[in-house]
């Protein structure tokens, strides 16, 4: 292939400015490292609560996690982001609509946020509610049985050993988190994707490493994520039970 | 023995292939042995390149192009040349003629000094002007209005660094907002997400063209940036080049590329019969009476 490689383009500067590229895609990482981060909290608040929800011994309150599951586990991620950036306003009054579209700070950020850790949400709930279930009934029983209430024997008994045996799966949705942040692009966010796509832009099709470097950040992020929730995983492990290495 | 005849009969084949690669090389060489060319097409490049109702690529390039075609086959004098098409993006395009996927781009790519490092052009057939389209009952006329405005552009774009550039000279701050292509960035404007949006003039007059509301919007403001925009094709490749070339300028002398011009540019095109109702530049009326391949920056002033 008769490709003309130009690494030196990381060092260029800007034509509208005194920044360089590399700036840029630092820049870049720093935004997707904080959307990944945002959404990851609000997925795991979120999630957990609905993956309680659907193990709980009440139909009508399981219904609740049921619905918000299937919601946005069925809904493509970049459909979801849509929704709330382009439909969900143009729903409200008048006056907070064209504020929210125009005014709300940062509201791409906010958008991609949202969007990411409401899906992000559904799949962790799903591995919450198999981390439940994955227990032997005898638990939860055991629980009752001592007089602890439901909400007690979910505290003391059921949650703490299931949240350890969803770690190795909870880990894959924290490193998915970081890979599934790069929609945010669509939306005018300035993280990595954006970068890369704009490098392709104005470099004058310098692909190749426009593409790699942003590629090589997703890798070192995501096994970044990776080696966080390991470390977790050996702290919270219990000498005897379930995975222990 | 066996071996020896099989080095003669080897260094005959050798001699052979060297004698017709004398005559034809690069594109020519390729297109000759498949008896097939590969056009690079844009499905929403308005109306230079796209897609009709029935998914057929047509447009104001397409027809150059199988134009250039004719000519290779005439020049090869071929009974039959297969013109394929393959689809291209902005991202792709320079890549898939690099790596040969394809011989002729023929889409809405702004010749500039930094793709010529990879690539080359036709003699320019379009010149594009960056300028803002805007709702008339905004009645904003200029960009100095949209200080702390929203305003709009397309990722991946040259227009992203226009509007930055310009922030800077004219010591302005606007809320950027970005739609991943120019339909996501037509709807930020068209939903008051933002009140302009910045893009070449051609993609503008055909969004607007299309929209559900042509009369609702104008095209305002002095060009932030002057393009010309060609055919691309391989780097280092005499032969083709040439060929490409001399289609162009004949189109151009004979007045076939005016008439195509009025036939995509100010007629009713598909597919849905609007017009566009876009004139001819002066920018262009100069280029096809002296047809030339000169890059963006030779056309700042």
């Amino acid at each position: 292939m008769n490709y003309h490689w130009n690494w030196d383009i990381f060092f260029q500067t800007i034509p509208s400015g005194d920044e360089t590229y590399l700036m840029w895609v630092i820049h870049g990482l720093g935004w997707t490292v904080a959307i990944s981060l945002a959404a990851w909290v609000i997925a795991l608040v979120l999630g957990s609560l609905a993956g309680i929800l659907r193990t709980v011994p009440n139909r009508r309150i399981a219904m609740i996690g049921d619905v918000w599951v299937e919601f946005f586990r069925n809904v493509p991620l970049l459909m979801q982001l849509f929704l709330w950036f382009f439909v969900v306003p143009e729903l409200l009054p008048r006056d907070l609509s064209l504020w929210v579209k125009q005014d709300m700070p940062a509201k791409e950020f906010i958008t991609a946020v949202l969007a990411l850790g409401l899906f992000t949400s559904a799949r962790v709930a799903e591995q919450v509610r198999a981390g439940i279930q994955a227990l032997p009934r005898g638990q939860r029983n055991a629980g009752l049985a001592l007089g602890f209430t439901q909400a007690q024997t979910y505290r003391y008994v059921l949650l703490p050993m299931a949240f350890r045996i969803i770690i190795p799966p909870l880990t894959s949705e924290f490193m998915n988190a970081f890979k599934n942040s790069g929609v945010a692009y669509a939306v005018g966010v300035w993280e990595l994707v954006f970068v890369s796509r704009q490098m392709v832009e104005e470099t004058g099709g310098q692909v190749i490493e426009s593409l790699l470097v942003p590629t090589v950040l997703y890798i070192v992020c995501a096994y970044a994520a990776n080696r966080i929730m390991a470390v977790v995983e050996r702290r919270s492990h219990v000498p005897g039970f379930i995975v222990a290495k | 023995m066996k071996k020896l005849h099989a080095l003669l009969a080897l260094s005959v084949a050798c001699s052979v292939g060297a004698a017709s690669a004398q005559q034809l090389e690069g594109t020519l060489k390729k297109v000759a042995d498949a008896k097939a060319i590969t056009l690079g097409i844009r499905e929403s490049s308005f109306p230079l390149s796209y897609l009709d109702a029935s998914q057929k690529p047509i447009g104001y390039h397409i027809d150059i192009c199988n134009a250039v075609a004719n000519a290779v086959k005439a020049k090869l004098k071929l009974a039959s040349l297969d013109v394929k098409t393959q689809a291209v993006t902005s991202q792709n395009r320079i890549p898939l003629i690099v790596n040969g996927t394809v011989d002729l781009e023929c889409g809405s790519t702004t010749n500039n000094l930094d793709r010529q490092k990879q690539v080359a052009f036709a003699p320019t057939t379009f010149v594009t002007n960056v300028r803002m389209a805007v709702k008339k009952a905004s009645g904003v006329t200029d960009l100095d209005q949209l200080d702390g405005k929203p305003l709009a552009t397309t990722t991946g774009t040259t227009s992203v660094q226009l509007v930055r550039a310009s922030e800077k000279g004219k010591n302005l701050n606007f809320k950027e907002v970005y739609g991943k292509d120019h339909a996501d960035s037509f709807l930020m404007l068209e939903t008051d997400r933002a009140v302009g949006f910045v893009m070449d003039d051609n993609l503008l007059a055909g969004l607007i063209a299309n929209s559900k509301a042509p009369d609702a919007y104008a095209i305002v403001g002095p060009a932030l940036s002057v393009e010309p925009i060609a055919i691309m094709l391989r780097k280092d490749d005499p032969q083709f080049k040439a060929i490409v070339d001399d289609t162009v300028k004949g189109l151009a002398k004979s007045g076939e590329l005016t008439k195509l011009y009025h036939k995509w540019f100010e007629s009713p095109i598909p597919p849905k019969g609007i017009n566009l109702k876009f004139a001819m530049s002066d920018e262009l009326k100069k280029l096809v009476a002296t047809p030339n391949d000169n890059p963006a920056e030779s056309f700042k002033k």
